[in-house]
């Protein structure tokens, strides 16, 4: 018997629960922490990024009016599914950041822990969040955290499993949609999370995922009036700065990238959800 | 007898316009003769016309095109609100919107007019006295056309008698379906008589009317009855404009034309919503019948939610990045 020839894959967007190729038809070649070549990703151009933009803000109204607790619900459901696919992300993870198989799990295990952490933290952010606030006057005042929108992440570019899941969770379980733009050299996990994402319960448009350049989307996004807030995490250091200002035009929230990638095994804490909610206060009569 | 559309035959002393003395007299003498000559035309190539539509769509219209595109569009937009829940003020507002569509920006033209029921033409027109932007009402029995003459007679005189300058006629798809074209015939030029001076326009509604070879006729049946514009659809029905529908009813206008001398409008209307689709109809006229319908007066685009992404579109193009729908008003 012939040796079996390999099957070189071309892998696509994910943009409103599909999978498109680029509208530019770009791709680019993945290759591994040695150099060989492992596959071929699509290359997102600025319009795929604008088609995810509006499919974020179609899917936002649904998702965001979802109850907290089927959030969490769904969101649990996605970190099962991680699960099923342990060994493909182990695998991806190994080749793509060049590590041993036990380092590889440790931190596919660490990444399908932070999403079932995360997907906790839905009903429970306006108990922490909100609060019940004393007013001088015959009202009960409430203040409460809603989401802010259509979140553009650029996700960080070394920690291409656990640091995506520790950007990309947060922003879902406040209730916000996300057009996210991959780790450029290491976009294999990404895909796969999208495929884990397509055969789970999220609605499609909640996540996009864009495999490509975030030099080049970053600035369209930043600059697009109707994305909300950027997570600047994976900009490049030389471009973080134009990107604040370019999102400044349309007063978006905006995650400052820190000066070096952080440890993502740390305890996040909610400092990743924060940015993403608008506080809402309500006064209400007390009537006696 | 079957009537063979030549202009070759045509005598170079006859009066331009339909009517007495000219080429197609004859032809609507009689129901037999109308049906001899419409079944006369000949069929419609289904796949060429789809085909030839799709490939026109494909042409990559950029930059200093795109911007032209965009702000011939708009101009050429009817502006529509033909909802059971429409009231003065929606009206009011449409007319605002219709005067100045993008408020940021004096340079965006106006649209070509606003389309409404006719008991509401008298609100349109009050609120865009002065504006040179058209009033245009939909009549007889709109969407679908079933009442008796006598009523739609009077609902066009109404809405003319509200300030109405444009009218949007339904044909009776009913009588056209089954072959009474005389009776469709002749509705039209009731219609148009009733009109007085306000532009005719006749929507085939071709979705219901199933083929292509069935829009050609009403196409040719509508200018033979004076029509000043023939428009595919009510909007209410689904398939509404679609290229190749649209492609039919232009080659219609231009063979009437090269016969009679006589230009007819085309409108388009529902289902268009995106600057695509409506720079793909752009394209569409340029390539089938010319420069020459590239005007308001002469083609039109029936829609509402389609201005927001033109405006959309066009602020991209100004400030270089990408708008948001909270950037234009909501209808």
């Amino acid at each position: 018997m012939s040796e079996r020839l390999a099957v070189r894959k071309t892998y696509k967007l994910y943009v409103n629960g599909a999978f498109p190729r680029s509208e530019s038809g770009r791709t680019y070649e993945v290759h591994d922490a040695r150099g060989a070549f492992l596959a071929n990703a699509a290359q997102a151009s600025r319009k795929d990024a604008r088609d995810a933009v509006v499919a974020a803000r179609a899917a936002f109204g649904k998702w965001s009016r979802a109850t907290a607790y089927n959030r969490g619900q769904v969101l649990y459901r996605v970190a099962e599914v991680m699960e099923g696919r342990h060994a493909q992300f182990c695998e991806e993870v190994a080749a793509g950041e060049g590590l041993s198989g036990g380092r590889a799990r440790a931190v596919v295990d660490a990444a399908i822990d932070r999403w079932v952490w995360y997907a906790g933290w839905t009903d429970k952010l306006a108990a922490v969040l909100g609060s019940a606030n004393p007013v001088a006057g015959p009202f009960f005042d409430f203040s409460l955290p809603e989401p802010t929108g259509v979140v553009a992440v650029l996700a960080p570019q070394r920690s291409s499993l656990l640091g995506l899941v520790s950007v990309l969770a947060p922003v879902l379980a406040g209730g916000n949609t996300a057009v996210v733009v991959t780790s450029r050299a290491r976009p294999l996990p990404a895909v796969t999370l999208g495929e884990v994402l397509a055969t789970s319960d999220v609605p499609g448009g909640v996540v996009n995922l864009l495999t490509g350049d975030a030099a080049e989307l970053g600035p369209w996004l930043a600059e697009h009036d109707d994305v909300d807030a950027v997570d600047l995490t994976g900009a490049p250091p030389a471009q973080a700065m134009e990107l604040e200002r370019l999102a400044a035009g349309s007063i978006k929230r905006v995650v400052r990238p820190p000066a070096e990638e952080p440890d993502w095994s740390a305890d996040p804490g909610t400092s990743r959800m924060t940015p993403f909610l608008e506080t809402k206060t309500v006064w209400h009569p007390k009537g006696v | 007898m079957t009537h063979v559309l030549d202009p070759g035959t045509l005598a170079a002393g006859t009066r331009p316009g339909p009517g007495p003395g000219t080429p197609f007299d004859d032809v609507t003498r009689s129901d037999a003769a109308l049906r001899a000559f419409l079944h006369g035309l000949s069929g419609v190539d289904q796949v060429g016309a789809e085909q030839r539509a799709a490939t026109l769509g494909t042409r990559s219209i950029k930059t200093t095109a795109k911007a032209w595109a965009i702000d011939t569009a708009i101009a050429m937009i009817d502006l529509t609100t033909l909802e059971g829940a429409d009231t003065p003020g929606k009206v009011r507002s449409l007319a605002a919107k219709a005067r100045r569509p993008d408020p940021t920006d004096p340079s965006c033209p106006a649209v070509a007019a606003v389309c409404v029921y006719g008991d509401l033409a008298g609100v349109a027109r009050e609120a865009l006295e002065g504006t040179g932007i058209h009033v245009a009402a939909v009549a007889t029995a709109f969407p679908s056309g079933r009442a008796s003459r006598e009523v739609k007679l009077a609902d066009v005189r109404d809405a003319v008698a509200n300030g109405a300058d444009e009218i949007d006629m339904v044909i009776d798809r009913g009588a056209f379906l089954s072959g009474r074209y005389l009776e469709v015939f002749e509705e039209i030029v009731a219609v148009k008589e009733a009109c007085g001076g306000a532009h005719l326009k006749v929507i085939l509604e071709t979705g219901e009317l199933v083929t292509y070879d069935n829009a050609r006729r009403a196409s040719w049946l509508a200018m033979l009855a004076g029509a000043d514009f023939i428009k595919t659809s009510t909007g209410k029905i689904s398939p509404a404009a679609t290229l190749p529908v649209c492609l039919v009813m232009l080659e219609a206008v231009r063979d009437f034309r090269a016969a009679t001398g006589t230009q007819v409008g085309v409108k388009p209307a529902g289902g268009i919503r995106t600057t695509k689709d409506a720079v793909k109809h752009l394209v569409l006229v340029n390539e089938t019948v010319g420069a020459d319908w590239l005007s308001p007066d002469w083609f039109r685009l029936g829609a509402s939610s389609l201005l927001n992404d033109l405006l959309l579109q066009r602020q991209k193009l100004r400030t270089g990045h990408y708008s948001g729908p909270d950037h234009v008003s909501v209808d």
